[in-house]
């Protein structure tokens, strides 16, 4: 069957509907120990994120993106919290991208921090009416009424009376001020601080669970794209004959050309369109095209090789200065002791388990979405752009994500489908490979550090110089940017010690490719380049890191310093090791949050690592749901270390090397350390992020303990390749 | 070649080039979509499914072999998903983003099948094909040993 295309928008979603097995992953099935039911139609809604129908039945708007850390999950239960809802009464909706839900671009390590109050707010609110509507119907004042357990019980009678039933009065009720709300106290909680399965649980391990490329539209066809091997580089010619006969290709689409700067516009190119995605792979593979390289100017020649060396060179001499304070470059003349280090770090890829993915429908009033997106309104506004009309007319469903690590912030290949569907009049999904997406990726940058410090005779720091050059994020969005600009304020303009003499210096960079933000961003390298210092100084200061540490923060009672101390409490940090064994300690502010790693690496004379065990410690504030904070670090710990020993992304004559897992290696089980255990340092304090803050710690805690085996320090990263034998 | 045998049921793939990998055939053309696609070229398992009750890649694996063969996909594995596998992860919170578990389960179905009473380092070299991006990997483990005790104690 063809979809009708000039549908109204509202009609879209029923002709999708109509379709063989779609599913939507906001209707879909849960984990069984929530609600199975549909809400019924006599509602209440007293807020965008919240109904509560005469059942009963709470539906809760989740506005975030799920990439893994379970925030669909632990946003509403806040709002749950302060109406004491039971989970088996609560459906969750995941929303379309709608601004007036906020910000919903998922990354940033940023839902609890940026919705944790208005969450509970709008809980405390709903509540209010409910216990107002409650006390009314008993004579009484509200101040006697209280909300437990999914209903509203007046104390001294011992009466009560379930939500459902009263939903109509408490629609007739003008919401509190925002100061009258009463919260619960931290002992009446019911969710926040435990840890709760997450909503999709039973799905995932079921087969169930919606991503993007599983939403299939009746009539729908599949497109796979050619894309330039080189940033900028455009089709000159192509020949399709052969592509053509692959059984199953229908036609051949040829994408309009992007200009720098590239943002989330598609990336054009020559899209093969068939009736399954086998076929459409096949067709790609079969294209002969012939890239016109004029257009990409010096993209054309970006070999990653000579580009280390221009930028290791580039923060040997003289930057912009970000940060002066006192006179470093007269206290590093002369200290009693002195060290300077250059580090680098290579290009890495987000390399998400699932590729990126859309599906749409353009019909003439607008274009309807399915994507793995992490930012719904950057698909609104980037579709929107690309075709030419309001951003209202972009509906843009979120499915699950598998995997986004920031990839899945920015929606060229949802402005691909859109752009495919309007063509084509029928609903197009887009698929991309594993090559395509390691080779058309918004790259976490490569960068050099230059440090510089001096030490008095007590060890204490008296100066630090500290240079970082790496194609900045901005390239991507604007003419011009050629040095790092936000990127250093992220742990190296704010690196932690107290030091009378300290300058800062910005070096350039120009972008050879798309610059995006990965996991952590440039926390990741300027963690491995401070933290990776810090040892060496306390070494030359004659000090065990965490003692240098302590005493370079300043602060006894800074968050950095009590997280190292509990890292190191429960890891056993200091006690004997074997020989070939030995623990590398660092530690990390980022996204609001602190986190210490000591890890325990064993290598054998021959240079072969393993990790007996790993210990990471987090203070985030105030723990919301446990369990998924675990999962977390766990998880940073793996992703951490797959950058530390594996993942590097290289380019040659302006292309990109690396196509799979086999050349783009990630951590794999038998890779795993033998034990990981995470150490939550309970704390009332704002919650801070969880997604990203576990990994910058992670590379420079493992290559200080292959420094403390072999004696040799590791400045560069990934280790594969490099010599770490010892006698 | 007219069908194939997923799940108990014989279903139709006329049609269907039989060189068409399992994996787009169950996908694209029968709808069974908790099969996932990660890297096309074996590396990743995420396509991973039971052929005669053996663990197998089907992104590159074509159709026309798999006459007279019994294919079991995630969907298939229990009747109320409720294999002792499945129940192990979900007691063990294993899924992040979930993409990769179908295939990490069903190669640790075939594991246990095979090896009632897995080693961490029976388990590393059987789970080694299975990426996870997210980190699962200690959860996953755990979960097979706890899965491997469930059975033992049945």
């Amino acid at each position: 069957m063809t979809p009708q295309i000039a549908l109204h928008r509202r009609d879209f979603l029923r002709a999708v509907l109509a379709g063989s097995g779609l599913v939507l992953a906001s209707r879909v099935g849960t984990s069984h120990v929530w609600a199975q039911s549909q809400a019924d139609p006599t509602t209440w809604s007293p807020d965008i994120f919240l109904t509560i129908d005469s059942t009963g039945l709470l539906t809760i708007i989740t506005h975030r993106s799920e990439m893994g850390t379970g925030i669909r999950t632990t946003l509403p239960l806040v709002l749950a919290e302060e109406l004491d809802a039971l989970v088996d009464r609560i459906v969750l909706e995941q929303a379309i991208g709608d601004a007036r839900y906020g910000d919903q671009n998922t990354d940033g390590s940023n839902s609890i921090r940026g919705f944790y109050k208005s969450m509970r707010t709008i809980g405390a609110s709903a509540r209010n009416l409910l216990e107002r509507a409650a006390a009314e119907r008993w004579k009484v004042d509200p101040s006697e009424c209280s909300v437990r357990e999914h209903a509203v019980h007046h104390v001294a009678s011992g009466q009560s009376i379930g939500f459902g039933d009263l939903v109509a009065d408490a629609a007739k009720l003008e919401p509190a001020k925002k100061k009258e709300l009463r919260y619960k106290s931290p002992e009446e909680w019911r969710y926040v601080g435990q840890p709760t399965k997450i909503y999709d649980l039973h799905d995932m391990t079921v087969g169930k669970a919606t991503f993007a490329a599983d939403v299939t539209p009746a009539g729908c066809v599949y497109a796979v794209i050619a894309r330039s091997p080189v940033l900028g580089g455009r089709v000159a010619k192509v020949d399709d004959a052969e592509a053509l006969k692959v059984p199953g290709v229908t036609s051949i689409q040829r994408l309009p050309e992007a200009s720098a700067p590239y943002a989330f516009k598609a990336l054009g190119g020559v899209a093969v369109i068939a009736r399954h995605t086998h076929a459409a792979i096949r067709g790609r593979d079969a294209l002969v095209i012939e890239w016109d390289n004029a257009p990409a100017g010096d993209n054309a020649q970006y070999d990653s090789d000579a580009y280390r060396t221009q930028l290791e060179a580039a923060v040997r001499a003289p930057g912009k200065s970000v940060r002066s304070q006192g006179d470093a470059a007269a206290a590093l003349k002369s200290p009693t002791k002195r060290l300077e280090r250059d580090y680098y770090l290579p290009l890495l890829a987000h390399a998400p388990m699932e590729p990126p993915a859309a599906v749409a429908i353009t019909g003439e009033d607008g274009v309807e979405l399915w994507a793995c997106t992490q930012n719904p309104q950057a698909v609104q506004a980037a579709v929107a752009e690309a075709l030419e009309i309001a951003p209202e007319k972009v509906i843009c469903h979120v499915t699950l994500l598998g995997g986004g690590f920031g990839r899945k912030s920015k929606p060229d290949y949802c402005v691909e489908a859109a752009l495919l569907s309007r063509e084509l009049k029928v609903p197009v999904k887009v698929v991309w490979t594993r090559e395509d997406d390691l080779r058309h990726d918004y790259y976490h940058a490569c960068d050099a550090m230059h440090l510089e410090a001096g030490l008095d005779a007590e060890g204490n720091l008296v100066g630090w110089l500290g240079r970082s050059a790496c194609p900045p994020i901005m390239s991507t969005f604007q003419a011009g940017m050629e040095s790092p600009g936000m990127e250093l304020g992220m742990g190296f303009t704010n690196m932690p010690y107290a030091c009378e003499n300290i300058a800062i210096e910005a070096c350039d960079a120009p972008p050879h490719v798309r610059i995006g933000w990965l996991r952590s961003v440039a926390n990741v390298f300027h963690a491995f380049g401070v933290s990776s210092f810090s040892d060496e100084l306390a070494q030359l200061a004659g000090r065990d890191a965490l003692e240098w540490v302590t005493q370079s923060v300043g602060n006894p009672e800074h968050r950095l310093v009590k997280i190292s101390q509990f890292c190191a409490e429960k890891a056993g940090y200091g006690q004997e090791q074997p020989r070939g064994q030995a623990q590398g300690f660092a530690v990390h502010a980022s996204f609001g949050s602190y986190v210490a790693v000591v890890a325990t690496v064993a290598l054998s004379k021959e240079g072969k690592l393993s990790f007996p065990r790993v210990d990471i410690a987090i203070d985030c504030g105030l723990a919301i749901n446990p369990d998924r904070i675990r999962a977390q670090m766990e998880g940073s710990v793996i992703f951490g270390l797959s950058l530390t020993l594996q993942g590097a992304i290289t380019a040659k004559d302006g292309a990109i090397v690396q196509g799979n897992f086999d050349t783009y290696p990630v951590q794999r089980m038998s890779e795993t350390p033998a034990a990981i255990h995470v150490h939550i340092l309970p704390s009332d304090q704002k919650s801070g992020g969880v997604g990203e803050p576990g990994v910058p710690p992670v590379a420079p805690a493992v290559c200080n303990a292959i420094a403390r085996i072999t004696g040799k320090r590791i400045t560069h990263l990934p280790l594969t390749g490099q010599d770490l034998s010892w006698s | 070649m007219k069908t194939i045998q997923v799940n108990g049921t014989a279903l139709s793939v006329e049609g269907v080039d039989p060189q068409t990998p399992l994996l787009w055939v169950l996908r694209d053309h029968l709808g069974l979509t908790g099969t996932k696609f990660g890297c096309g070229r074996m590396l990743c398992g995420a396509c991973t499914v039971h052929v005669d009750g053996s663990s197998t890649r089907s992104c590159l694996l074509p159709i026309a072999g798999l006459e007279g063969k019994t294919i079991t996909t995630i969907e298939g594995l229990s009747p109320d998903g409720d294999h002792v596998v499945q129940k192990a992860w979900r007691d063990h919170d294993v899924p992040q983003c979930g993409y990769c578990q179908s295939g990490q389960i069903m190669s640790a179905c075939s594991l246990l099948a095979k090896n009632p009473k897995p080693s961490d380092a029976d388990i590393d070299q059987a789970m080694s094909g299975n990426i996870c991006r997210c980190g699962t990997y200690p959860r996953i483990r755990a979960a097979i040993h706890a899965a491997a005790a469930a059975r033992e104690g049945k």
